[in-house]
């Protein structure tokens, strides 16, 4: 197993800069996932990595040793595939036998460890049938045994879940996660959908436009976006941003008037922000209530009930949207005005270059241990 | 118009459709098995019933050994055509380098020259590689036939292989070779025989070529050794024996099309429909 390093790496299709240098490290033994929008690059970082496209500029390292030249093959990664690509016509023992094969293992280091793949994947009764006779499950699990037999230094995941179906997904994301704990592999995981990096990833690089946004561990990424990209895509439903005006600032935050309501306080650095300043207010879903009594005051315009939890799509003087979650069954009905009461210690500020002011007070346990890196 | 008018009508199509594609063959076959005066009966019923053009055929030139021409030529045409068209047609479909896309045109547009226009150059350079009146002489200018369009079918069958199999197998260590062999070869079989089937009746059929670089009996093909069949006198057309030679050197593409039925069907609906 081994850590990558990844030193300005730039990316070119034709004129096209898909990956505009990025710099990153990723230790030994971490399940790191990249998410993004379509079209962030992700796929491509993670292609990179793998071997599959030529690096344009920069330089990569894996276990220490510079691999920009080298072959997916000499590189020892491993990948599997959002369409598993199992080949057709072997049956999954051949499909998991096949890169051991080609590297010429004797027949009996072959059988050994396709064997041992295959149990611990539950692979074993399944392995005489060919691919078209598996269910999706299934095949993702021969995939990922083709990967494990061949002892990779980095596990490589490009969207391998977003071909099953939603329960099927949880299972396997829970399976994935176990072999990680039982394989102790350094994991790369690319995704676009944030419950999977959420739950799976030791950190998250959130990647956007061929840049990275922010790397940190999940927790740290929900509570302390780095800019509005970050706060906007981790979180479902995604973070409110609602237009504010400083009205006050001292040492241990500001003062702003959301849409015109009473002062309310946020705990941020205010370096940088002085009264009258437009800003950004961004609050989760999570962290407003609907009631009598609030904020802001708006009108019901939605309602999405959940059952364990409700949605209220609330339409607010200024003429904005925004999202107010709920436990159990809503009370509000669809029309109806109401007040919007905000949890101002879970608030963020943004300024009008996008980036957030940093919050002050105790970090969480988790955001302490988490380190900030990235771009 | 009520069913029964409609079912009448189709099957009235069905049976104008069946006669007009078959009769020819049939007529070919009645003809085989008629002798002397009885070849100029028109009837188109089986009048008379004689095998002895089936045997004269062999007696009166060296058919047998045409007929072993052709199965010469016509296989070694497909197995290089194959070769070479897999081959090709995996850096057609899989490698990008400049000029791809006009060469694939240029491989359709050379399929489109009539063979005529060919015709004297090709016989200047078989003449020149001392390959006239030889079987090589034959096997060369068909596989140089039948070549584009089995690069473009096979190109258009490789691009729709999924690329992550390939990238699947770059990861696990495979080279270009070893993917061709191991992973693009299993898979391709149903539009690799039904290319091979038709390069194979188009070597067979084929007329144009072997007339013409030829010049012995011993080396024709079927087709030509046919059209020269000549009678006994110079006055005599050898109908019996053309249609009882004709007859013979069907069989044998029948009995392949039907064995290979199966893949064929596959093949031609591979592209549409990803399994």
């Amino acid at each position: 197993m081994a850590d990558v390093t990844l030193k300005g790496i730039v990316k070119d299709f034709g004129s096209t800069r898909i990956i505009h240098g990025v710099d990153l490290q990723i230790k030994d033994r971490e399940l790191i996932v990249f998410v993004g929008p379509s079209g962030c690059g992700k796929s491509t970082l993670l292609r990179l990595i793998a071997g599959l496209e030529d690096i344009t500029d920069g330089d990569m390292f894996i276990d220490g040793d510079l691999v920009n030249q080298r072959s997916p093959k000499e590189r020892k990664i491993a990948m599997v595939f959002q369409s598993y690509a199992l080949y057709p016509h072997m049956n999954v023992y051949e499909n998991m036998a096949f890169g051991l094969e080609l590297s010429k293992h004797s027949k009996e280091d072959i059988k050994d460890k396709v064997m041992e793949a295959a149990r611990i994947l539950e692979l074993t009764p399944l392995l005489e049938r060919k691919p078209k006779q598996l269910s999706g499950g299934q095949r993702q699990r021969v995939a990922i045994g083709r990967a494990i037999v061949r002892n990779p230094k980095v596990f490589l995941f490009d969207e391998p879940l977003s071909n099953l179906d939603a329960a099927l997904r949880v299972q396997m994301r829970i399976e994935i996660a176990k072999l990680h704990q039982d394989m102790d592999a350094t994991m790369v995981y690319v995704t676009h959908d944030q419950v999977e990096a959420m739950t799976l990833a030791d950190r998250i690089v959130v990647l956007n436009a061929g840049r990275i946004e922010q790397v940190g561990s999940p927790l740290e990424l929900y509570h302390r976006p780095r800019n509005k990209f970050v706060a906007g895509f981790i979180g479902s439903p995604k973070m409110n941003f609602i237009e504010a005006q400083v009205t006050g600032v001292a040492e241990d935050g500001v003062e702003l008037s959301v849409i015109g309501s009473d002062p309310v306080k946020v705990a941020v650095d205010p370096t940088g922000l002085a009264v009258g300043d437009k800003v950004e207010f961004g609050i989760r879903p999570e962290h407003m209530g609907s009631g009598t009594e609030g904020e802001l005051s708006g009108k019901v315009e939605v309602i999405e009930e959940l059952g364990e939890s409700h949605f209220l799509h609330v339409r607010l003087t200024d003429g904005s949207l925004i999202t107010v979650q709920g436990r159990g069954d809503a009370t509000a009905k669809a029309g109806e005005s109401c007040k919007v009461k905000l949890d101002c210690s879970h608030a963020h500020v943004f300024g009008g270059d996008g980036f957030a002011f940093s919050k002050l007070g105790t970090l969480g346990q988790h955001e302490k241990t988490a380190t900030l890196e990235g771009a | 118009m009520n069913r029964q008018m409609k079912s009448i009508l189709f099957y009235t199509l069905v049976v104008v459709v069946v006669i007009f594609s078959v009769f020819p063959f049939y007529y070919a076959i009645v003809t085989s098995f008629r002798s002397g005066q009885e070849l100029f009966n028109p009837s188109v019923f089986p009048t008379s019933f004689t095998t002895g053009n089936y045997f004269s055929i062999f007696k009166e030139q060296p058919f047998g050994l045409n007929i072993l021409n052709s199965v010469i030529v016509a296989t070694s045409v497909v197995i290089l055509s194959l070769i070479i068209a897999v081959t090709a047609s995996y850096a057609l479909a899989r490698i990008h380098f400049r000029g791809r896309g006009l060469l694939l045109m240029t491989i359709l547009s050379v399929s489109m020259f009539p063979q005529v226009a060919i015709l004297s150059g090709m016989y200047e350079l078989i003449r020149s590689m001392g390959l006239y009146n030889s079987l090589p002489g034959l096997i060369i200018p068909n596989t140089v036939l039948t070549l584009p369009f089995t690069v473009w079918v096979l190109t258009t069958f490789m691009k729709e292989l999924p690329k992550e199999l390939e990238e699947a197998a770059v990861v696990d260590g495979a080279s270009p070779l070893t993917i061709v062999r191991r992973i693009f070869l299993p898979l391709m079989w149903p539009a690799m025989v039904t290319t091979g089937l038709l390069a194979f009746i188009g070597a067979w059929n084929e007329f144009l070529f072997a007339l013409t670089f030829t010049l012995s009996n011993e080396v024709r093909t079927v087709p030509v050794a046919i059209a020269l069949m000549s009678g006994a006198t110079e006055y005599e057309l050898p109908w019996g024996n053309i249609m009882a030679a004709s007859v013979l050197v069907t069989v044998p593409i029948v009995v392949l099309v039907l064995v290979f039925q199966r893949k064929i069907v596959a093949g031609l609906t591979a592209g549409a429909v990803k399994g």
